[in-house]
This record gives C-alpha cells, structure tokens and sequence, in this order.
C-alpha cells in the first residue's frame, strides 16, 4: 500500500517535472485582487502570445491579507515565482531577508527614472529588487458644469484658488470643497502631501528632510499647515464626521464643486459622476512658480530569490518594463499611471489631464514614506492626525509642525 | 477485604474535552502572548529584555502617553456603561416583570435584538443616523425644533467618545436586562405575597425586596460589564478606524493594542511591545475582577429559598 502510495506520488512528481520542462507556469503574487479579469484577459494572453512556452498565473490575495499571507508563504517556500511589491519598508525587509532577488541588471530598468524606482531600492540605491509599475497622482478634480455655470476660470495660483472657493461658496449652490476629517487620511494624503511639494520644492525638500539638512518646523514644511488651516471654511456642514465615501459621494452627486483627489478616484468618478470633470494641479504661491506634483510610486513587481523559474520570470519582468506593457496597463486601470519614462498614451481625458502634469511640474513621492516612518511614533500616523486637526483648527499649524518633529528627532539620528 | 475505592475515571473523560480546547485555544495563548513581553528585537536577533518592554510602556512618555489617554478613555467608557446601561437595564427588567404589561414579550425582544447584530452593522447604522450629510438625526432634531443642539458627534473631540459608548449602551442593554428579568423571575410568589401582606407594594416592593434579592445579579452584570468594556475594541475600530480619531479622544485599549501588535499603514507590527500592552490589559482586568470576587462577592448576602 506504502509503496503503492509512494510510486505513484513519485510518478506523479515525474510527471510534472516532464510538462514543466516544456511549459513553465509562472505565478504572480498580488493584492490586486480588482484587476484579476484584467490580468487575465488582457495582459497575460498578450505575453503569452509573444512568448511561447511560459504560462502565467495571476493568483491575488485580499488586500488587507497580502503582507501576512505573502510572508508566511515566502518562509515556507511556496510563493509564486513573481511577487507583486508595495512600496518601501515593506518589499525593503523582503529584500533585506532574502526572499526578493535583486534586478538591478534588467535593462528594461534603464526605463525608469530614478524617482520611479526609489520606493524599491535599498536606502543607498545600489539594489533595484521590484520593476516599478504604476504610481498615483494627486490634484484637484473639479466639477467643471460647475465652474463653468459660476464663470470660474481654473486656478493656477493660490489667490485664484481660494477666490474661485469664496465664489462657490458665496453663490450657495454647491459645497466648496469634499473633504471630511473623520477617516483622516485624506486629510495628510490630499491635503498636506498633495499641496506640500509646492512649498518644500518636492524632492529637494524631501532628500533634505531625510538627510537631516531641513526640519518639519522650517517654513517650507508648515505653509502647507497654514494652507490646510484655510480648508475649514470651504469644507460641508459637520465635516467632522464625514467619511471618505462620503466625501467621494457628495462630489460625485454633484453637491460638491472641488474635490482633492488621488488619480485612483478616475475610474469611480467616471462611473458615478454625470457631469463633466476636470483636474488641476496643487496651485503654485505666485504665478509662473515652478509646480510640483505627488507622483506617488504605489506598485511594482518583483522576482522571489527562491524561484526555480529565474530565467523565464525574468523574460517577464524585462516585459513588464517594457513600453507595451505600460501602454496596455494604463489604460486597462485609468488613474494607474505608468512610470515608464516613455510617453504612453491614454484614451480616458481625465487620466490624460493628470498624467499631463508631469510634463510640466517636477515630480515627487509623499515626503512620509521612504525611511521617515520607520519609527515609533510613526510620522505617517501623525501626520494623519496633524492634518486633521490643523484643519478642524484644534492644533495651530505651527504646534503640529514642532509635534511631528519632536517625534521624528526622537528616534531619527540625522534629525536629532 | 474491602473493595478498594475504585479509580474514577469518568471525572477525568468528561473533563478532557473542555479541558483540552480552554487550554490551546485560551490558556496556551495567553501564557504566549506574556512570555513574548518579555523579548524584543536586539542587535543579533530576539533577545531576553526581561521588564524592559513594560518600562518603556510606563516610563517612555511617547508611550505611557497614548497607555495612559487609552486607559482613561477606557475608564470613561466603564463608566458610562455602569451609568446608564445598567441602572437602564434594571428598570426595563422591573417594567417587564410587572405582570400587568402588555407586550411583555414583544418589548423583550426588540430590546434583545440589537445584542445580536454585529458591531460592523450597529458601527455603520449609527454612523449613517449621525451623519451629518444623509442622517437623519439633523432632521429628526429639526423637526422638534432643536436642529441648534445637532453636532457632528462623531467628528468632535469632546463628544466622540461618549458618543459611541452610549452605542454601545444601546446595542447592549439588552444583556442587564435579560440577567436582572430571570433573576427578577426566579424571586419566589411567596415573598412578595408576604410583603404585601405586610403593606409594602410598588415602588417600595421593588426597592425593599426586589432589589435586595437581585444584588447577586447586578454584581455578575457589573463585572461582566467591566470585562466587556476594557476588551472591547470593534465598535471604535468599525467606527473611528484604527487611528481612533478624532485626536485619539476614542483610542481605548483595544485599538492601542492592535495598532501596536499588527502595525497600521505604515507602520509596522511590532508584537513584542504589542504583548506588553496585551499583558498590561491582562493586569488591569484581572485586579479589577479580583477586587469584585474578594471585595465585593464575598460580602453580598445570599437568600436561599
């Protein structure tokens, strides 16, 4: 019986070592459970057909499961041959464990800038270990019937934002602006990160910041506190307690004129919205200001250090760093832009609008993420909180920027 | 010779099985999470660092901050709970004890059923009743004229908190109701006929011979409130997210755990300090629990009838 049991799982082994040898199956670790039927009927069939004899699976996890589940199965050593990566700290300790292979000799890297592929590079940027995929962007989408109904050109400059915003507000009809503080985020992600590069000078500010040359209490890194702290007269009744859906609904209804977004928020307004929209860039201090826009590196893949598969998953890789791909990928997911630095077309117009800024305004990443929120406190949970409660006025622009870095000097050595 | 005493084996099979499950799924855990405490990361590695985590906890004011706004939101939330949900509880058990009522059954039952929902629907109803952009709670106070006392509750510092332990008060109140109604039910026909007989009747009944006699009940009620509440941790997380917001004026022990042991956005898990929080909730809840049991039990007086 043993024996029986035995021969047959070592055919069996046999087997599918012969199949493989013809066909190798790649499997793709992700989050992205959403894009499944995207994966699946565009990308895969479309390296398949260039590419005979590799198979890929596109095998994703829930969202809030990833990281656990992708730890346990890379100790284990039964993880896919390709690992969707988030950005920073946490594809860093994959790395720094072993369990991510480094690619810094793909040439489809050369395709990236450097910006691009910060989010998946050790601290001193000698090791790329992820091919960057997408990253989101963040500005304003308007409600452009509204705008144009109120005479309201797009602001460019501060003084014409907040002109346009008295006049919403002045006219009565609709909300100034969709934002609440109740789920804070939104409140550090397209407040304080969204307006902020403008006044650091983005990545200038932000290398400043890590290398210990600027600190949160300079001028540069509370304006944009004080800015935030003019939020509160523009925002609905009891912003306190709205949510983000709710935020997302009264815009999308058509009760809110100015909504600051993440690109991300394209293809649900596309659906939910029946008015015309437009997009504009965090506003510059004084007209012809150089703009800076968050270009935020959000998802990449990488190759499990552990795959008997290297050679054929790299065939992948070098295509995922291909112009086509990004083409393809882009447009599948409007919002998700490609940060390929080859130009890459898009149908949806309001995708175009953001992805147009690049050409004009200096790119950045959230100035939290990379090293800075390594500690305890966490600069990124805190910069929630400050965020909301510099626009529900509780904390003075000023005091939350001094909180925030007596927090990060007391851990951060460069800030001490 | 006599027989010798034979071994009972049965004590032992019956036991076994709740035995066994207690102690992996609760005493094996528990007795994990507390020698976890007392390691953290070192320079090569997990290290012994004994108490150290605790200090940190009590003596790092970064810490011992957020430990100590936790605790005392806890505290308040307690408080809150013994204030109003209990002393509720009893008087709903007392109007649905009196054999006149109506509808004794159908009261009973739409109170009860809110225990039964799950926190993630009672968290979203409410937040949709106080929202101030679709609830209806603005309009419902307009209606009365009162549309100057609405406030986003939710949103406030000073409110938030309380806000949501009176949720939780609503959703709960069926419990102290159902322990004190059985307890109410169980008080044997012949006292009270006794008591009538003797001209107490009423209000008076209640607060002379029925009160007393449930004592025993409200003490269980409090303690299991207690246990509840310092436990307690979805309501606030389905309601306010992990951040507790806003400000951290509904951060309770819960949510300063799991953010501590499972990390939260960008930060990441750190079980170590995490158990040390457990461990210290650990403390708190049984002191508490011992107080009741050797403070309090052992002096209530018993009725047997």
């Amino acid at each position: 019986m043993t024996r029986t049991l035995r021969l047959a799982l070592l055919t069996s082994t046999m087997l599918a070592g012969a199949a493989s040898a013809q066909d190798v199956t790649l499997t793709i670790e992700s989050w992205r459970n959403d894009d499944l039927t995207i994966w699946q009927d565009t990308i895969i069939p479309a390296f398949e057909a260039q590419n005979p004899g590799i198979k890929v699976v596109f095998a994703p996890t829930a969202p809030a499961e990833y990281n656990a589940a992708l730890n346990s199965k890379l100790s284990a050593g039964s993880a896919g041959d390709l690992i969707t990566c988030r950005p920073f700290d946490a594809s860093l300790e994959l790395y720094n464990q072993g369990h991510l292979a480094d690619l810094s000799g793909l040439a489809s890297m050369a395709n990236f800038s450097s910006v691009a592929k910060s989010a998946w590079q050790t601290d001193d940027g000698a090791a790329t270990f992820c091919v960057p995929m997408a990253s989101v962007i963040h500005g304003f989408i308007y409600n452009k019937d509204a705008f144009d109904a109120l005479g309201i050109a797009v602001p460019t400059t501060n003084d014409e934002f907040f002109a346009a915003l008295d006049k919403i507000k002045a006219d009565g009809t609709y909300i100034p602006m969709a934002m609440g503080t109740n789920d804070q985020w939104e409140a550090a992600t397209m407040g304080y990160n969204n307006i902020g590069p403008n006044y650091w000078k983005g990545e200038e500010g932000r290398l400043a910041l890590i290398k210990g040359e600027q600190k949160l209490t300079d001028a540069a890194w509370v304006a944009p506190f004080e800015q935030l702290a003019k939020w509160k007269d523009y925002l609905g009744d009891g912003f306190e307690a709205q949510t983000y859906p709710d935020s997302q609904n009264l815009f999308t209804l058509g009760r809110a004129a100015v909504y600051p977004a993440g690109s991300w928020e394209i293809s649900g307004f596309n659906t939910q919205a029946a008015f015309k929209m437009g997009a504009f860039p965090p506003p510059v201090q004084a007209a012809g200001d150089t703009c800076y826009i968050s270009d935020h590196t959000d998802i990449a893949i990488g190759l499990n250090a552990k795959s008997a598969n290297a050679e054929q998953a790299k065939v992948f890789l070098e295509w995922v760093g291909s112009p086509e791909f990004a083409t393809m990928y882009a447009n599948a997911l409007p919002g998700f832009f490609s940060l390929n630095s080859t130009p890459v077309e898009m149908q949806d117009p309001l995708a175009q609008e953001f992805v147009s800024w690049r050409g004009k305004c200096q790119s950045t990443i959230r100035s939290t993420y990379q090293i800075l929120s390594r500690g305890t406190p966490n600069l990124e949970n805190e910069t929630w909180n400050a965020s909301a409660n510099v626009i529900k006025g509780t904390e003075a622009p000023a005091d939350a920027a001094k909180r925030l870095q007596d927090g990060l000097a007391s851990w951060y050595a460069p800030q001490k | 010779m006599a027989a010798r005493k034979p071994v009972r084996w049965h004590i032992g099979v019956f036991l076994a099985p709740a035995v066994l499950v207690y102690t992996a799924i609760m005493i094996i855990p528990l007795f994990g999470t507390l020698n976890l405490s007392l390691f953290n990361k070192g320079a090569d590695g997990v290290v012994f660092v004994g108490l150290a985590n605790f200090a940190t906890l009590f003596g790092d004011p970064r810490w011992s901050d957020a430990f100590w706004n936790a605790l005392g939101n806890n505290a308040w939330f307690f408080v809150v709970h013994m204030l109003v949900q209990n002393p509720i509880g009893i008087a709903l058990a007392a109007i649905l004890s009196t054999p006149r009522l109506r509808m004794a059954a159908f009261y009973r039952t739409a109170i009860f059923i809110p225990t039964i929902l799950s926190f993630v629907i009672v968290g979203f109803v409410w937040k949709l009743i106080l929202s101030p952009i679709w609830g209806i709670a603005p309009g419902m106070l307009d209606f009365v004229g009162l549309k100057g006392l609405f406030a986003p509750w939710l949103g406030k510092e000073e409110y938030a908190l309380t806000t949501l332990a009176l949720i939780s008060v609503w959703q709960f109140v069926g419990i102290p109701m159902m322990l004190i109604y059985a307890a109410l039910l169980s008080i044997p026909d012949e006292v009270l006929e006794a008591a009538e007989m003797d001209g107490i009747t009423g209000m008076s009944q209640f607060w002379k011979i029925k009160l007393p006699l449930i004592l025993p009940s409200i003490g269980i009620i409090s303690i299991l409130t207690f246990v509840g509440n310092f436990n307690a941790f979805d309501l606030i997380y389905v309601a306010q997210g992990a951040l507790a917001g806003p400000d951290f004026s509904t951060d309770i022990l819960g949510t300063f755990l799991y953010r501590t042991f499972f990390g939260f956005q960008l930060q990441l898990g750190d079980a170590y300090m995490g158990s040390a929080i457990a461990g210290a909730m650990f403390g708190i809840i049984l002191l508490g629990v011992c107080v009741y049991l050797f403070g309090i039990q052992t002096r209530l007086r018993r009725y047997q009838f």
